[in-house]
């Protein structure tokens, strides 16, 4: 197990990140952030966090869950469990602000862009990670990335939140 | 937590952490019906067949709608007009749907059983939507979903459940799912109408509409089932309605914030006054919205390839 990012670097890596969304965002009216489940939610309440501080703007914070929409629901042995999906705001000619932890194969991304479009039709989606692990198998990257780690097929990349595993870190297993 | 099981034939072989799990499922699934795009491509492939031996609007509606809102194909076979009524028995029937492979049968039949003798010989998942005076779990699973909404909770409440016991696939279902959740049950109607020796469901028995809803929380009115009734229970449905039917007159002895449910569908004037049918403390409506919560909730959680365990 390797940590490559502790709770120092984890908070300037949001902090680089909210930076980055509010310029590529332009317009911080349009700006919806769209946390994917479980990870991207906690991440993206941070990164409004850091946008209130710095722009004094409040931006609204979705939640979304993308297991209606994968693509190995009949690989599974179960159907996963289901959590809420809950936008605040219509997603209608809104710049729409993914935000995840880890980006691996990019299958993910492709879920959350579906359940976007049976809620809405956006201006634009955008992508934020924490980690770009590589390995991607879909024409999808990253438009904010916190960090770049490459990892192998056989390893796992972990973010453990305070809100969800009690400690900010980013560990390689 | 997974629903392991390949069929949903009653709420009596279901735990509580199985019925949690389908709730919890199905508030998730409110929000794909107040969308736009009321659709989520879940489903995708999978043929549902609703196969109904009896008369229904609501059940086969609910399960239709639930179905499609998850991209599922949804058939409709009801013994009108289908091979049924030209004397197939119900197996060659059953076979000849399952050659067509569907990966779930809806069962509604007017004799109990039908839907475990399915299921015992099919492939496909079988889901009872009501088998004779037996159970008809997701009518149980909608209510408790809506006396949650409702109430914020359901152990600790008193739920009254009026009418004709004897017959009713709803009030078993109920039982069942009711006294497994914490609740504490009553039943109330007819002495003709409560099947011997119920207490040991674990219910409380009264034979008088007032007593028996006093203390409620929730009190669930059943339909007169005219069709069922072969040697009337009662002299007229006019003294059945002064005495059992619940109407403002006999509100007044409840608990100022009890609710009323019903499943539907309501013989007015009979067994519910359309003023408390359609009045503040009615949750007839939600009942029914919720219902398509829970069959998607049920047909999502059976649908797993190897969700195939058990019975």
């Amino acid at each position: 197990m390797k940590t490559i990012l502790d709770s120092t670097d984890m908070q300037m890596a949001i902090d680089k990140m909210a930076k980055e969304i509010v310029e590529e965002a332009g317009s911080l009216d349009s700006l919806v952030l769209v946390g994917i489940r479980t990870r991207g939610v906690p991440l993206a309440q941070r990164i409004a966090g850091r946008i209130r501080e710095s722009k004094k703007k409040e931006v609204p914070v979705g939640t979304l869950d993308i297991n209606l929409y994968r693509d190995d629901l009949s690989r599974l042995d179960y159907h996963p469990i289901i959590g809420k999906t809950e936008i605040p705001c219509p997603v209608d000619e809104k710049t729409v602000f993914l935000v995840d932890d880890v980006l691996y194969t990019g299958r993910t991304i492709r879920c959350a862009m579906d359940a976007l479009f049976d809620l809405g039709r956006p201006d634009s989606i955008k992508l934020a990670v924490l980690v770009d692990r590589e390995g991607r198998e879909l024409p999808i990257q990253g438009d904010v990335v916190g960090i770049h780690h490459p990892a192998g097929r056989g390893e796992n990349v972990k973010v453990n939140l305070a809100e969800t595993d009690e400690k900010d870190e980013v560990i390689v297993e | 937590m997974q629903l392991a099981r390949k069929d949903l034939l009653g709420i009596e072989s279901l735990s509580k952490k199985e019925i949690e799990l389908i709730l919890e499922t199905a508030k998730t699934f409110q929000e794909i019906s107040t969308r736009e795009v009321k659709k989520v491509p879940t489903l995708r492939g999978k043929t549902v067949i609703n196969l109904f031996f009896e008369d229904s609007t609501r059940t086969r509606t609910s399960f239709e709608i639930a179905g499609k809102r998850l991209s599922a194909d949804v058939i409709n076979i009801s013994q009108k007009g289908s091979s049924v009524a030209k004397g197939e028995t119900l197996l060659d029937t059953a076979k000849n749907i399952e050659a067509m492979g569907p990966d779930l049968i809806v069962c509604r039949h007017w004799a109990a059983g039908v839907p475990h003798f399915l299921a015992s010989r099919l492939k496909a998942s079988i889901i009872n939507a009501g088998d004779g005076a037996h159970e008809h779990p997701t009518q149980a699973l909608l209510d408790l979903m809506t006396i949650r909404e409702a109430k914020g909770k359901i152990a600790g409440l008193n739920v009254s459940i009026v009418g004709d016991i004897s017959h009713s696939r709803v009030a078993r279902s109920n039982i069942h799912a009711l006294n497994k959740m914490g609740a504490r049950v009553t039943v109330a109607g007819p002495a003709t109408m409560i099947p011997a020796e119920i207490e040991k469901m674990g219910v409380k028995v009264s034979t008088d509409l007032r007593k028996g809803i006093a203390s409620a929380d929730v009190i669930m009115m059943l339909r007169i089932q005219r069709e069922r009734l072969t040697m009337s229970p009662f002299p007229t449905l006019r003294e059945y309605s002064q005495l059992y039917g619940l109407n403002k007159e006999a509100l007044k002895g409840a608990k100022p914030d009890v609710v009323i449910m019903h499943p539907g569908p309501v013989n007015r004037g009979v067994e519910i006054d359309p003023e408390v049918a359609d009045g503040p403390y009615s949750l007839i409506l939600d009942q029914v919205t919720n219902g398509v919560a829970i069959r998607m909730a049920v047909l999502y959680l059976l649908s797993g390839p190897k969700g195939k365990a058990a019975l």
